[in-house]
């Protein structure tokens, strides 16, 4: 709980820091002890959000949670819990054993190269070049399409006769052409592919506005003091940017582990099961096919997942800053 | 001595340069594509052979897209505007009181962020269901403003925290009741971060895909991402009328984003900047 409140902390006075300078300078503590001039606050005004946020998101979490140790079938208003005979199911499953896996692996990919490829874009597009507010917009703008819509556009590109190939066969690499969405060994890094040209350039552009707030003396510093370039990132940018580093992780890490989009639209988790996701299965079970207690217990099995390796990965993040 | 524009800083210029080339090509392929009259078999990338615009009359037509425009604007509209609203509401007593219990309803809004959609969305289904709304614009706008309330009161409740409460003090001195202190003091104040949530959910809401799938597919009433899923289902043999329909849907959401591009990457790099 401490951590938790501690992250919150840090999320929430960091933010807006750019655009309100002044709003996180020091207050003096007796603003906020000193007793409210007769302002009266009407405390039902937090009510109808908290209607809306209980009907969509708590009581059906709460329910999914119930339901997954039971035989609910979303029909019938009772249910008998059955303990985890759900959970047998699915961890006996390979359907569900495969999308755990692509899961996991799609979401360490999108971690790893969507926060180096962000990273690096920042740290060239923060020098002196003279484009770099043109470059940042052209980097940025896949992020804003329809994920579902440039899901459909790679999976023409790296079609058969797709334009992947096209230009593998222009440079006379004609050999390498692939049937990249057809061949179960390729499939995932295509979909990979796809969300990557996507949004690293979200991730750059929350590097960017860390780096942006950079003390240039400490960088000096740095130069006075003989450090060359890759010293200078790891011993002073990197520390500093920390708080970019934690948020584009759990961006990264969470959008990774939901991943549906553009799954639905490149693959439909084919070809086998070489691409299904925990989310396609949940759709795919539950919604189409109706198995509710398989598909309510691997919603919890996800649930569990996100969780747990969030709350590592702030951990381990999170304590460089300690150090 | 950082700040010298050397030759190596044009070499990188041009490398970057190449780099975002790439990442256009592409979208020069979409538009390339759903300008290529059918049957005409040059590849993605070349422009050559015959070009027609009668793509975009087939996919509009045949594709209903529409009424799928309208009903996408409807949907982001209406929950935005319901999502700023509840948002503030709920910030001024979560940011305000003094008392114990706004901490403890600010920590179960937080708990929202870490609570994957997929837990509840069987359980959330069958509830819309019984309200009769699935199939219904409504039942998307409900659940996009159930599931943005954590961040948007997250993101106003802060920014309000850290704004000095002088203003709303000198208003009550002055007699302004409850009411109108939240709406002309109040609501002003917040403005910058209500921009921020307003940015980010109208990009997302316009986006979202998994929801409005759940909600609307079958339905007279589907949004543009449902409808084009729809669409590519039923033409996939047609990639020009496909491409015309992915350029048709993603006009207004880039146009918005070159007219706009500069609050819009400040939104999304201000309101989560670490």
């Amino acid at each position: 709980m401490a951590l938790v409140r501690r992250a919150i902390d840090e999320l929430g006075s960091s933010m807006f820091s750019v655009e309100q300078p002044s709003a996180t300078t020091a207050r003096p503590s007796s603003i906020r002890r000193r007793a409210w001039r007769g302002v009266r606050v009407p405390f039902w005004f937090v009510l109808p959000a908290l209607a809306v946020y209980a009907f969509v998101v708590l009581a059906p979490s709460g329910q999914g949670v119930l339901y997954a140790f039971s035989d609910w079938n979303g029909i019938s208003a009772t249910f008998d819990l059955v303990g985890l005979r759900n959970f047998v199911t699915v961890f006996t499953d390979p359907l569900a054993l495969a999308a755990l896996g692509n899961t996991l692996v799609l979401a360490a990919v999108i971690m790893l190269l969507q926060n180096l490829f962000g990273l690096l874009l920042a740290l060239a597009l923060n020098t002196r070049v003279r484009s770099g507010a043109a470059l940042r917009v052209v980097f940025f703008a896949p992020v804003v399409l329809t994920p579902l819509v440039s899901g459909y556009i790679w999976s023409y590109l790296l079609a058969p006769d797709g334009g992947v190939n096209e230009v593998l066969r222009t440079v006379g690499l004609s050999a390498l052409a692939q049937d990249w969405l057809g061949d179960p060994r390729f499939a995932l890094g295509a979909v990979c592919v796809a969300i990557l040209w996507q949004f690293s350039g979200y991730s750059m552009v929350i590097y960017l506005a860390g780096l942006k707030a950079l003390p240039a003396d400490l960088l000096e510093a740095g130069v006075v003091d003989g450090a060359g370039p890759f010293r200078r990132f790891f011993s002073i940018v990197l520390p500093l940017i920390n708080g970019s580093v934690v948020i584009n992780l759990l961006l990264t890490l969470i959008g990774g582990l939901g991943q549906f989009d553009q799954v639905f639209a490149m693959t439909q988790g084919g070809p086998g099961n070489a691409t299904q996701t925990i989310s396609t299965v949940i759709y795919k079970n539950g919604f189409q096919l109706g198995d509710y207690p398989y598909a309510t217990a691997l919603a919890l099995v996800m649930a569990v997942v996100v969780g747990v390796l969030a709350f590592v990965q702030y951990r381990l993040t999170a304590r460089q800053v300690e150090r | 001595m950082i700040n010298r524009y050397t030759r190596r800083t044009l070499a990188l210029e041009i490398v970057i340069w190449a780099l975002a080339l790439v990442e256009l090509a592409p979208l020069f392929a979409l538009v390339n594509m759903s300008l290529k009259a059918p049957h005409n078999p040059s590849g993605a990338f070349q422009i050559s052979g015959e070009y027609s615009f009668a793509n975009y009359v087939r996919a509009w037509q045949t594709g209903h897209l529409g009424a799928a425009l309208v009903n996408s604007v409807i949907v982001a509209v209406v929950s935005v505007a319901a999502i700023l609203v509840l948002a503030a509401l709920a910030a001024y007593p979560l940011a305000r009181v003094g008392a114990k219990w706004p901490k403890w309803v600010f920590y179960v809004f937080l708990a929202g962020l870490v609570i994957p959609g997929q837990l509840g969305i069987l359980p959330l289904y069958t509830s819309v269901f019984r309200l009769g709304l699935v199939g219904n614009l409504g039942s998307v706008i409900l659940v996009n403003v159930g599931g943005a309330l954590p961040f948007a009161v997250f993101v106003v409740t802060t920014f309000l925290r850290e704004t000095a409460r002088d203003y709303e003090e000198a208003a009550a001195l002055d007699g302004c009741g409850p009411l109108r202190t939240f709406r002309y003091i109040v609501v002003p104040l917040m403005r910058p971060a209500l921009g921020t949530v307003a940015v980010l959910n109208l990009i997302a809401i316009w986006n979202s895909f998994f929801i409005a799938l759940l909600f609307l597919s079958g339905s007279g009433s589907e949004t543009l991402p449902v409808r084009i899923s729809g669409f590519v289902r039923t033409y996939s043999a047609d990639w020009p009328a496909v491409f015309a329909a992915l350029v048709i849907s993603s006009v207004p959401i880039l146009a918005a984003y070159f007219a706009l591009q500069k609050y819009i990457i400040q939104g999304f790099a201000g309101g989560l900047k670490g």
